[in-house]
This record gives structure tokens, C-alpha cells and sequence, in this order.
């Protein structure tokens, strides 16, 4: 039964909730973009806002937890919405179909990314995964009269509904094993030597989650849905959708022990190699510049699977600080590329040729991207180098001297496009492409480019903060 | 806290120059000058108030320190020391950064500001390594540098022929340098876990690991991360691929840098973390790396013989003679030791001012090509006397400082390795033969073309006074030198002596 203190700590997701049905009312009754981005951004922001509240009371709602985990997950899906809502504005400025409705599919898949990182249950893993989804499949498609964003919808919608076959058929086999869908209970009944079932189940759950996380050999969608697919959207399915998939996934591998047993876990640190060097070979000559971080978000989800693998007490804060430092990091890079962009000529600049001499015409766009770039491939005084030192650390505790190497090896190889992209960003030519329209941009945009660029430094020179926020939700996480 | 400014004071100077072009387009190039040498007078002063004999003992192990937390979590502090070598290498960061900012007064015309914010970015994170004492303040100060030495020379960099582009040679830098540095990265996290798993405490304090109990299968290994990472930076010779390229594609003020002072880090790191950390190994490994730096000595030599470009040539010199470093580092004898950074600084000198000349030459020449040269002696005034002169500093004549330091080197090394040192003494003679060769084909010959060039004026007459007069005063008068860096090297050397003992708490 719920009762009001369950209320209260469902408190973000209700707020979310609701405020979609209040942009959806609202886009009934009279259109208005200025009105429906302010909405909200100011329902996100109340989200965030009422999660000290929520965490505080002692809530245990019906097929929900809201543990260490629950909340950490929480921050940042409401962080990158809260983002990714402000910047939408300046960007669909210029859109000439209606722009009203994308703050709903937006707010629709926050409500479904908070669901799932709280999920304690099968169904409500599904139904938030499927919420999570859909609203995806609508804001890629968004601008549907360009071909390469229709292309884009509907080979994410296909490809995506196979990637959920396989997760039901092996949620089915789990539960005709074990009896039950609850997450601790499924736990206890899988206890003791796993039969082929309950592996093969844990194997395709497996494959489910990592299409989401486009995880290699199930990442063939990325690049062209990340190039296609409206620079928003994009920045959604990079951010909200992979760090809540990845924290569901870390969720199951901590309290079933199915996954860290035997071959299984062999194939997960195969995989995870695999999409370390995969992705970043894929990346090396990639010309343009969303499809190049596409193939980098391949790379990176390599890295973090290192985290599902060696587990242990320094995981769950490595998962934390890591996303959070790979979420600052690609919200740079497509903040960016949104105000560069805007929809105003049809399909985004992202091409790397259009940000050639970025620099001399506005040197904080490029300082920025410089700063999203050097923080991706983990250079020290930004945010990223925080994220690598805490996964090389985790490997080398766990003695997981192959996967250590794969990082290295990774990160040397990921250098090479980054710098190139940097390097372009300086490059004077003659006659050069002026592609950035600066018209119609407003204060929130820049404030919310700038929060993102000093968060990255600041993340570099003084982590301390953010360390112990984090190390101190992953100690209450670990007490389930 | 004066450690502490040592470092920001270039970071935000840089920062000043960027901001300041909108003044004007000398304002960042006196702004980074003035920061420069303000570097420069803080150690001097420091330098000359010190007194070196009194510390290295157990009651005051440094001449300065600092510390404040910083990531308590993992025990990660903000932690600088200054010792003699330390304050000999940052005065030398100074003096070269200031030549570096006044060698390319008319040499870099756009984007002045940019250029001298990452020159003085570089000079920070240079000034940061030999001051950091924690391993990760040491790191992260380590790979700071990079970056800004990419843009040096990718942005500012000349393109050799085709296909040898300036961004190619700065990615290859990077990578290189990033390569060894996540390698390093590895190796201090396995030691510092060592250590937590043996003690309980998780640190990254350098007085802590030196102390760290790593079992032997485990050591041999870590100590290797760190060899191989200041082995590239050095560079030892499997690992010089990058050297050469970023040299000749380096804007003037890049090579000065990369010679003068990146190289230098990399002896530093080895005489402050890669031996003092790991003694036994370091001495089980002396042999490879002695045998190494005999390779680099000889090769180095060789390929310069053969080189058309100036800068590919002292390039390969600067091979030959680190070559000469890593011997006496590994050689474990102090007087050695003693000549290793006597040479190191001597090589600051005379490589900075072949630099600075080749430099000077393509802005008369427009070329470095020395089959383009020729007969240059009776066309340029002053400037083929003063490269005459470095190039017999380069080949190690009686005098100059490289001579008094290749001596102590071979001198020093002699008792513990007489073969090494019989084979790498055939390098002096071929740095004779690359070093003469290079003046003949530069200077003398048939003159290519006719015409009186303009000679140097005020500021490039000054650079080169002050670099003979440093050359000669430390060449002719070391002892200020030895004695200031004598406690520090002393108790290396008796890690060597010491034997299979772990000699704990060398400072």
C-alpha cells in the first residue's frame, strides 16, 4: 500500500510527471514556446530541488527502492534534463513545425529514466525502460521532414523493439526459474549454482541493456541515430537514457549474483575490450562530429563496464563520479554543437568541417568544446581525468590487468580523434564557413553553457565535494 | 606558499597575455616576460639566500615545503618541496622561458596572445613537476604540459615536406608523452594499492611509498611504468620516435622549451621517483639502462651525422647527449651523478642557443635546408662566431659547462662500468664530426647566393651574450652548482652503494 510518506519520496518523479500533463494541457489550450520551455525547466528544477526531501523520508514505496543508488541516478537524469530542456529553447527557436510537444516526449523520458533508476521490480524495470524508450523514438524523429532524422527514428524504433524481445524473453526464463520478479527476491532464488536458464535469462537481459548502452556488438544504431537524430535528442539518448540503463544494470549485477559468476562475467570483460577498442578505431577518421561521439560514447561505456566487472566497495562510487564526469563532458560537446547548430537551416552543423576556426569568431564555444574534448579523453585539470583515475584505480585493485591495458591502450588511441577535433576548432583558413547564427540566443543557454564549463574545471582542480557527496550515497547504497 | 605562486604565477600570467592582446600585440609578449623573469629573480633570491649544506638530513629534509590537503579521500595532498636540484632546474625554467618569449618577439606575429598563454601554460606545468612531491600532483603536473605543447606546435609549428605536417608531429608528440603518462598513471595507482593493502592507508605521499613494502614479482614491474615514462620523455632511444618530428616542426620558442626544459623533467623524475622509489630494481635494471643510453649516445651521433635539417640535426644531438644522462643516472656513482645535471644544464644552454640561432638564421634564410646554405660566414655578421662557438660548447671543448659535464659522467662512471664508458666516449668523437660538419655546411663553402644579411640586433644579441656567459661561468667556475646540489644527489648515489639493503627514508 502506499502511504503519504511513500508520496513523499516519489516526490521528483510525481513533480516530473506531472508537469508533463501541465505542458500537455497547456499545449491544448494555447502554444506558446517561451511559456512551455519555462514550465519545464521550472518542473525539473522543483524535481531537483524536492530530492533532499524525498531522500530524507523513510519511503518504501511497491516495486521502487530508493537507496544511495536510486538517488545518485536521480540527480543526475533530473541534471542532464534540467540541461537539456534550457538548451532546447535556443535550439527549436528557429524549428518551423511545432516545437511545444518536445518538452513533452522530453519530460516523459525523464519521468521514465527516474522510474527505472529506482526500480526494484521487473515491471517497473520494463514499463520505466519502455518509458524511457518511446518518447526517444519521437524526439529523434522529431524534425520527420528530413530524411536523416526520420532514418534515424525509425531504425532506433526497430532495432530497440528487437533489444526489448530479448530483455522480456529473459525476464520470462528468470521467472520461470525462480517464481519471482522482484529484485531481492529474484536474488535469493537464483542463490546457489545457477542452471542454463537463469544464465541464459542473465545473458539476454544482458544483450537488452547493452543495445541501450550501444555496448559493441550491439551498437551498430549509434552513429547513425546520434547523427541523424536532432542534437536534443541526441544529447537525451547520450546522457539520461545511458547512465539510467547503465545504473540499472549495475543494480542487477550487485544484488544477483548470477552475473558475477563464471563465464558470464568472462563474456562482459569480452565485451567490454571489445567496445574500449572498438569504439574508439571506429572514431578515429570519422568526420563528423556527432557521429565521432557516437562512436567516443561506445568507448566510454567500455570503460564503465570495467565497474559491473570488478565490483567490490569502490564501485558504485566509480559509477558515480564516472558518469557524472562523462555526462558534464558530452553535455559540453552537444551544448555546443545545439548552439552552434539550431534547426533554423534543417539539419544540425555537425560536420567537423563547420567548426573549423571556431575559435576566432567565438572563442568560448571553442573553449568549451576544448574543455568537453580534453575532459572525454581524461586529461588531468578537468572533470574527465577524475573519471579514468577512478577506473584505472578500480582495475588495479581488482588486478584486472587486461582490462587495465584495454583502458590505456583505449585512451591512447581515443586521444588521436579528440585532439583532432581540438585542433580544428584553431585552424584559420581563408574564405572560412561562418556557420554559427547567433540570433535569437538567450541568457539561459549561455548561463547554462557556462555552469557546464565551469562544472568540468571545477570537477579538475577541486573534486573533493562532488567525491564525498557521491562516496557518501554509495556507502548508504551498500547497506541493501 | 611561495612554492605555490612559483607555480600559478605563469598560469595566471598566461591567462593575463590572452586577455591583454585586445591592448595591444606587444602587451602579452612583455606581460610573459615580466612573468618569466619574475620566476627567474624568485629563485635566484631563493638560490642565493639558501643554504644547501644544512638540509637533506633527517630534521629538515627540504629546503622549502608546503603542504595542504587536497583530495582527503585518497589521501592526495598538495604537497611541494624544494631541494637544490629542484631550485637549479626552475631558475633554468625561468632563464629558458624568458629566451623562449624573447626568440619569438618577430618570429610569432598572430595570435600573439594564445601563443604566449599556452607558452606560459607549459613553463607552469614544467615549474609544477619539479616541485610536486605527491605522486599525483606529480602526474597531473606531467600531463599538463602536453597540452599546451600541442598547440605550440601544431598552431605555431612550421609544416615540413608533405605528408610531415606540423599536426602530425604534435599528435605524435601527444601520444607518445600521453602513451608512457597513463603508464605511469597505472603504475603509481598498483603501488599506491600495494601500499593500502600492506599498511591500511591509502596515500599518495611521497615519504609514505618510499616506504611501501611491494613484494618483488609486483616491483620490478611498477618500477618499469616509470622508467618507460621518463624514457620517452628523456628520450631513451627505442621511444625517441616523436622527438625528432616535434623538434623540426616546433615553432623557435617550442624547441628552446621541449630541449631546454621537457627533457630535463624526464632526468628529474628518474633521480627523484624512479630510483629512490625502487633501489634494488633500479640497480638490477642499471645494466639494460646503461646499455640503453650507450645506444642513444651512438645513434643519436650517427643519425645527426646525416641530417639536412638544423633543427632534425641538434634534434638527434640532444639524442646523443641525454644518452650521456641516462648513464650517470644509472651509473650510481655521485660524481657522476654531479656531471649528469651539470651536462643537463650545460645541454639547456647550448641546445637552447643552437635553437634560437637556427631560429635566427630561417628568419634571414628562410630556410633549413642546409643544402640551401653555404658560405654564410662572410654574408651574416656576429652570428656564425656565436654558432661557432656553441657547436665546440655541443662537442664538449675544455671551457665550455658540456665539457666539465660529459667528463664527471665518464669520469664517474668509469669504476662501476669502464666498457660503457669506453664505447660511449667513441660519441664525443662523433659529436666532433656533426657538430663540424654542420658548421661547414652552414657557414662555410661556396656562398649560394651574394648579399650582405642583417646582423643580430639588441635583443638577439643579448639572448646570445647571456647564454656564452652562462656557458662559460658554469663551464669554468661549477662549484656554486655542485655544492647546491650535492645533499640532494648524495644520499641517491647511497642507495646504489647501500646495496641489496632497502635504504628507507633517503631524505
Amino acid at each position: 500500500m502506499l502511504t503519504l510518506i511513500d508520496l513523499v519520496g516519489l516526490l521528483p518523479l510525481l513533480i516530473v510527471a506531472s508537469t508533463a500533463v501541465l505542458v500537455m494541457l497547456g499545449v491544448a489550450w494555447r502554444r506558446h514556446h517561451g511559456g512551455t520551455a519555462a514550465v519545464t525547466v521550472s518542473g525539473l528544477a522543483l524535481a531537483l530541488a524536492s530530492l533532499p526531501l524525498a531522500s530524507a523520508a523513510p519511503s518504501s514505496p511497491p516495486l521502487m527502492i530508493f537507496d544511495g543508488l536510486a538517488l545518485m541516478g536521480s540527480a543526475l537524469v533530473l541534471v542532464s534534463g534540467l540541461f537539456i530542456a534550457a538548451m532546447s529553447h535556443g535550439y527549436l527557436a528557429g524549428y518551423r513545425g511545432p516545437r511545444e510537444e518536445f518538452y513533452l516526449l522530453l519530460l516523459c523520458a525523464v519521468t521514465g529514466a527516474l522510474g527505472l533508476v529506482a526500480s526494484n521490480h521487473l515491471a517497473t524495470l520494463f514499463i520505466s525502460l519502455e518509458l524511457l524508450s518511446m518518447p526517444l523514438y519521437g524526439m529523434v524523429a522529431y524534425s520527420f521532414r528530413t530524411e536523416r532524422s526520420l532514418e534515424a527514428g525509425i531504425k532506433y524504433l526497430i532495432l530497440s523493439a528487437a533489444a526489448t524481445a530479448f530483455l522480456l524473453f529473459g525476464m520470462a526464463l528468470i521467472y520461470a526459474r525462480t517464481g519471482h520478479l522482484e529484485l531481492t527476491a529474484l536474488a535469493a532464488g537464483v542463490a546457489g549454482s545457477p542452471d542454463p536458464w537463469i544464465l541464459g535469462g542473465a545473458a539476454l537481459l544482458l544483450v537488452g541493456l547493452g543495445f541501450k548502452l550501444s555496448i559493441i556488438p550491439f551498437h551498430q544504431w549509434t552513429p547513425d541515430v546520434y547523427q541523424g537524430g536532432l542534437a536534443p535528442a541526441t544529447t537525451v539518448l547520450a546522457t539520461v537514457s545511458k547512465l539510467a540503463v547503465f545504473l540499472v544494470l549495475l543494480r542487477l549485477v550487485l544484488v544477483a549474483p548470477v552475473f558475477g559468476s563464471g563465464w558470464l562475467l568472462g563474456l562482459i570483460s569480452l565485451l567490454a575490450l571489445l567496445s574500449m577498442f572498438g569504439g574508439n578505431l571506429l572514431a578515429l577518421f570519422q568526420p563528423d562530429l556527432k557521429r565521432l561521439l557516437g562512436y567516443s560514447s561506445i568507448a566510454h561505456m567500455g570503460y564503465l563496464l570495467v565497474v559491473v566487472i570488478v565490483g567490490g566497495p569502490l564501485a558504485l562510487e566509480t559509477t558515480g563520479v564516472y558518469l557524472f564526469t562523462y555526462i558534464v563532458a558530452t553535455m559540453g560537446a552537444f551544448g555546443v554543437i545545439m548552439h552552434v547548430s539550431g534547426t533554423g537551416s534543417g539539419e544540425d552543423a555537425s560536420g567537423l568541417h563547420h567548426y573549423r576556426g571556431l575559435f576566432w569568431h567565438s572563442p568560448w564555444l571553442a573553449a568549451l568544446l576544448t574543455l568537453s574534448m580534453l575532459s572525454l579523453a581524461g586529461i588531468p585539470l578537468t572533470a574527465g581525468f577524475f573519471g579514468k583515475f577512478y577506473i584505472i584505480a578500480l582495475g588495479v585493485e581488482g588486478s584486472r590487468w587486461w582490462l587495465v591495458g584495454g583502458i590505456v591502450i583505449g585512451s591512447v588511441i581515443g586521444l588521436f580523434y579528440y585532439l583532432r577535433v581540438i585542433v580544428t576548432l584553431y585552424l584559420r583558413e581563408p574564405g572560412m564557413q561562418q556557420a554559427v547564427a547567433d540570433a535569437g540566443r538567450g541568457r539561459v543557454e549561455k548561463l547554462a553553457l557556462l555552469i557546464v564549463a565551469v562544472s568540468i574545471l571545477l570537477l579538475g582542480i577541486y573534486p573533493v565535494p562532488f567525491i564525498d557527496w557521491v562516496a557518501g550515497l554509495a556507502w548508504a547504497a551498500r547497506l541493501l | 606558499m611561495i612554492l605555490f605562486w612559483l607555480i600559478l604565477i605563469p598560469f595566471l600570467g598566461g591567462m593575463l597575455c590572452w586577455h591583454s592582446e585586445r591592448w595591444g600585440e606587444q602587451a602579452p609578449r612583455w606581460i610573459a616576460l615580466a612573468t618569466m623573469l619574475f620566476v627567474l629573480a624568485v629563485s635566484v633570491v631563493l638560490w642565493a639566500g639558501g643554504d644547501f649544506s644544512a638540509y637533506g638530513t633527517g630534521e629538515r629534509p627540504w629546503l622549502l615545503e608546503w603542504r595542504v590537503p587536497w583530495i582527503p579521500r585518497f589521501g592526495i595532498e598538495i604537497h611541494l618541496a624544494l631541494d637544490g636540484l629542484s631550485l637549479i632546474l626552475i631558475a633554468l625554467t625561468g632563464f629558458l622561458g624568458a629566451l623562449a618569449v624573447l626568440c619569438s618577439w618577430k618570429e610569432i606575429v598572430e595570435r600573439v596572445g594564445f601563443f604566449h598563454l599556452n607558452l606560459l601554460f607549459v613553463l607552469g606545468g614544467v615549474v609544477g613537476v619539479f616541485l610536486a612531491l605527491d605522486l599525483l600532483l606529480f602526474f597531473l603536473f606531467w600531463e599538463v604540459m602536453l597540452v599546451p605543447m600541442y598547440f605550440l606546435i601544431a598552431l605555431w609549428g612550421h609544416s615540413g615536406s608533405p605528408g610531415q605536417t606540423r599536426i602530425r608531429a604534435a599528435t605524435r608528440f601527444f601520444i607518445y608523452t600521453q602513451a608512457s603518462g597513463l603508464l605511469m598513471l597505472v603504475a603509481i595507482l598498483a603501488l599506491v594499492f600495494v601500499h593500502y593493502t600492506s599498511s591500511g592507508e591509502i596515500t599518495f605521499s611521497y615519504d609514505a611509498l618510499l616506504n611501501a613494502d611491494v613484494p618483488d614479482n609486483l616491483s620490478f614491474w611498477i618500477m618499469l611504468g616509470f622508467f618507460i615514462a621518463f624514457a620517452v620523455k628523456l628520450p631513451v632511444v627505442p621511444f625517441h620516435g616523436w622527438l625528432p618530428d616535434a623538434h623540426a616542426q616546433a615553432p623557435t620558442a617550442g624547441s628552446v622549451d621541449l630541449a631546454g626544459i621537457l627533457l630535463k623533467t624526464a632526468a628529474y623524475g628518474m633521480l627523484r621517483f624512479a630510483i629512490p622509489l625502487f633501489p634494488e630494481q633500479s640497480q638490477a635494471f642499471a645494466p639494460v639502462a646503461m646499455a640503453l643510453g650507450v645506444v642513444g649516445i651512438i645513434y643519436g651521433a650517427v643519425l645527426a651525422c646525416g641530417q639536412q635539417d638544423i633543427k632534425r640535426l641538434i634534434a638527434y644531438a640532444s639524442i646523443s647527449h641525454m644518452g650521456f644522462v641516462l648513464i650517470a643516472v644509472y651509473s650510481g656513482s655521485e660524481l657522476a651523478i654531479q656531471g649528469a645535471i651539470v651536462l643537463m644544464v650545460a645541454h639547456a644552454f647550448s641546445s637552447a642557443a643552437l635553437f634560437i640561432l637556427s631560429g635566427q638564421l630561417f628568419e634571414r634564410i628562410h630556410t633549413r635546408d642546409m643544402r640551401r646554405m653555404g658560405g654564410l660566414w662572410g654574408r651574416i655578421p656576429v652570428l656564425p662566431g656565436v654558432t661557432l662557438f656553441f657547436l665546440a660548447a655541443s662537442l664538449g671543448m675544455p671551457a665550455t659547462a658540456n665539457f666539465l659535464g660529459e667528463f664527471m659522467v665518464l669520469f664517474g662512471t668509469f669504476r662501476s662500468a669502464p666498457v660503457v664508458v669506453v664505447i660511449a666516449s667513441a660519441g664525443l668523437v662523433l659529436g666532433a664530426i656533426y657538430s663540424l660538419l654542420m658548421m661547414q655546411r652552414v657557414h662555410f663553402g661556396r656562398e649560394q647566393q651574394p648579399g650582405l644579411l642583417a646582423g643580430p640586433d639588441v635583443r638577439e644579441y643579448g639572448m646570445m651574450l647571456a647564454l656564452i656567459g652562462l656557458t662559460l661561468a658554469v663551464g669554468l667556475n661549477p662549484q656554486p652548482l655542485l655544492d647546491t646540489t650535492a645533499s640532494m644527489v648524495r644520499p641517491v648515489a647511497d642507495l646504489f652503494m647501500a646495496g641489496p639493503v632497502r635504504a628507507g627514508g633517503m631524505n
